[in-house]
């Protein structure tokens, strides 16, 4: 592929757009698929034909436009109007009403916070693009990032950039995307590789589902600018074997940009090659771990070493490796369009940009949301979420799954960056967000995620291993009321020698959970001890006298 | 040098294996290829048995206890053959908020089952997922591969009723 004929293909692909009155839009990723978007949609190409609208209309399947608990979603352009819980019934009346006014039962009003608030860049094209066509993604100004990078910059131009956008890894730990990238391509060696990590294992959290199966081009392209940035020729995604969606667009994608020559050896008629290949995980939590990643896409068992050295200096196959989180990846292409500046304008002072979190559990719009670094977690919650359902009262808000912590009432009011999620004892997480209401109890939660961690340990070190386990029984004595004061400080020494001696993020950051908790609803662990009793009513406590000396 | 390597021989004449071979060609039949394979495995035959696991092993190369430690690492991997038809339960965390463990427990009252067993009959298999990401529609359950979210317990009972009785 020649810059030019990049150019054509945009401007064909955006012609022949334009050439449809209506265009039409189906979510069909997977939270509408499972509530029927695919029968939608059959049914909308249908009733296009049948009503002689074929001419006007275009109905194309896209990736996830936000309010999966609405699904299936469809929605409209350029008419700017979207519907909600279609079901394939509906088809014919929302095709009679294109040039009449919108089917009022079905309608999702597009002017509500749930939209207004939002600011998307890593999920710009989701909802709009088809994740199938390439065209559609080169349409959407698709690639030019990485011919901008290939024709204009040199790779230390565009790791300069990059530190200059002030991007931080959006895997949870907020490590400087730019530093790491420098890192690397310092790193002495002929061989290097690029890995996106996909292993989206936090429950409640499918920010990185949505963007593989809604914009897979967007992850190729920025890794590709991570390839020739940092001297790399090929690249890994490994992405979880249960989002079999994911993987399907994804090896779509990968097919399309060799076969367009935007991957593959000397890229734009350069010197640059890169290819991609994709890695299946097998269900461990742990291989989110880098180090575990590493050992996993080598065939082995999923299990972390220490470091240094980092995989920056020995990675796959004991070369040097840079790993970026699947958002990570996605907002580099805007960057380089766009300019670091631009992106830098975005967020707080440390942290630059938007980041995407999964707004799921007790709030009344479930779904997918990209907002500005530095909203409040209220805004998040009360005016994008649109509050609690039924009448009940908020109680707290879990972010960073097992590794992150619950975070009450009276924090809301703190901005959403990494060093404020810090300070309240949680952290930023990859972006699941679980909002929680009265009837959640806090140390059953708390017993949840422990329960999660002592499964995932992968037993390689012991404070891990039996830490987690014990932990784990502990709390359960506390929910069932059998546990005594000592226990519970018990459980805070080994939160404290857990965190301090585990060899990897899982281990380290297990006690998490238990220590935002006990900062925050301490009261609740006493009345389970002390009352024997659970004031949500979720722990099955058992009478005093049937309890086991 | 050491003996020469000798390609193993599939364990049957059935054509799936072809499609287990092709995964470790495609990967150079190296030792690395070993988790895509065993992916195919599964994929194809719905499980890993031990013929399965040594075919690949040797095919690879890799000794079997590494080739078991890896099939046992990940629970993706199953080593007991599933029941005709499978109910996955989503226990991620928004669904556990919004009540999948009475959806287990229910699921165990009514037909004896615990996450990771089969009934007696052989119809039906309980798997729990840790997240199936499709968290705004949750709870979440999977019946042989159809995802249906906001499950209620009377939905589910009545499905998976209808599911095993439907080739009884």
């Amino acid at each position: 592929m020649t810059p030019e004929e990049l150019g054509e293909i945009a401007a064909t692909q955006q012609e022949a757009v334009l050439r449809f009155k209506h265009r039409i839009h189906v979510c069909t990723a997977a939270s509408c698929l499972s509530s029927g978007s695919d029968r939608v949609k059959q049914e909308l190409s249908k009733e296009v034909v049948s009503q002689g609208r074929d001419k006007q209309c275009q109905v194309k399947g896209v990736g996830c436009m936000g309010l999966c608990v609405k699904g299936p979603l469809v929605s409209v352009k350029p008419d700017n109007v979207m519907y909600q819980n279609v079901t394939p019934q509906d088809a014919a009346d929302i095709i009679k009403s294109m040039d009449a006014s919108p089917v009022g039962r079905l309608e999702c009003a597009t002017d509500q916070p749930f939209f207004r608030r939002q600011v998307k860049i890593v999920l710009e094209n989701s909802g709009r693009v088809d994740p199938e066509k390439i065209g559609d993604y080169i349409a959407a100004h698709g690639y030019e990032g990485l011919l901008k990078v290939l024709t204009e910059f040199s790779p230390g131009e565009v790791i300069e950039q990059v530190l200059r956008s002030g991007l931080r890894g959006r895997g949870g730990a907020g490590f400087s995307t730019g530093l790491k990238w420098s890192m690397v391509s310092k790193a002495d060696s002929d061989r290097k590789y690029v890995i996106c990590n996909g292993d989206e294992g936090d429950p409640g959290a499918f920010m990185d589902r949505s963007v593989l199966e809604g914009d897979p081009h967007r992850v190729l392209e920025g890794m590709a600018i991570a390839g020739y940035a940092v001297g790399a020729a090929q690249g890994y995604i490994y992405v979880r074997a249960e989002y079999p969606l994911a993987i399907k667009n994804l090896k779509t994608a990968i097919r399309q940009a060799q076969h367009h020559g935007l991957l593959g050896t000397n890229i734009f008629g350069t010197t640059f090659s890169f290819n991609i290949d994709l890695r299946l995980g097998a269900g461990a939590f742990v291989c989110g771990e880098e180090t575990a990643l590493i050992a996993s896409i080598e065939g082995k068992r999923g299990m972390p070493r220490t470091r240094p050295p980092y995989p920056s200096q020995e990675g796959v196959w004991g070369e040097p490796t840079l790993i970026n989180n699947v958002e990570t990846f996605a907002n580099i292409a805007p960057i380089i369009r766009n300019g670091a500046d631009w992106f830098a304008r975005m967020g707080t002072e440390k942290s630059k940009g938007t980041k995407v979190f999964a707004l799921a559990g007790r709030v009344a719009n479930t779904g997918l949301i990209e907002v500005p670094m530095g909203i409040t977690l209220r805004d998040i919650i009360f005016e994008i979420g649109g509050g609690i359902p039924e009448g009940r009262r908020f109680k707290a808000v879990q972010t960073g799954g097992p590794s992150g912590g619950c975070i009450p009432e009276e924090s809301l009011d703190m901005p959403v960056d990494y060093e404020s999620l810090k300070k309240l004892g949680s952290i930023m997480g990859s972006g699941g967000m679980i909002v929680m209401d009265d009837s959640s109890c806090m140390v059953d939660v708390a017993k949840y995620f422990m329960e999660f961690c002592k499964t995932e340990s992968c037993g390689k070190c012991v404070p891990c291993r039996v830490g987690t386990y014990q932990m784990h029984g502990l709390l359960e004595r506390i929910t069932d009321g059998s546990a005594s004061a000592q226990d519970l400080a018990t459980l805070v020494e080994l939160c404290d020698l857990v965190q301090n001696t585990s060899l990897c993020g899982l281990g380290q950051s297990a006690p998490n959970p238990v220590l935002s908790t006990l900062r925050y609803f301490r009261e609740e662990y006493r009345v389970h001890i002390e009352d024997k009793a659970c004031p949500a009513n979720v722990c099955q406590i058992h009478s005093a006298r049937e309890v086991p000396a | 040098m050491g003996t020469s390597f000798r390609k193993p021989v599939a364990p049957n004449a059935d054509k799936r294996w072809r499609i287990v071979e092709a995964t470790m060609r495609r990967l150079g039949n190296e030792s690395h290829a070993l988790i895509e394979a065993l992916h195919t495995v599964q994929e194809s035959f719905g499980f890993l048995d031990t013929d399965s696991l040594r075919y690949v092993a040797n095919s690879l190369r890799v000794p079997l206890s590494q080739a078991y430690g890896v099939a046992t690492f990940y629970h993706y991997f199953s080593l007991k053959p599933p029941g005709a038809h499978t109910c996955v339960v989503c226990t991620g965390t928004a669904c556990y908020i919004k009540g999948s463990a009475k959806l287990l427990q229910s699921i165990e009252q009514k037909f004896g089952i615990r996450p990771g067993e089969t009934t007696e009959d052989g119809q039906l298999s309980l798997v729990t997922a840790r997240c199936l990401g499709s968290c705004g529609l949750a709870p979440v359950a999977v019946f042989d591969q159809q995802i249906s979210g906001l499950v209620t317990q009377e939905a589910l009972l009545s499905k998976l009723e209808r599911i095993e009785k439907h080739d009884a």
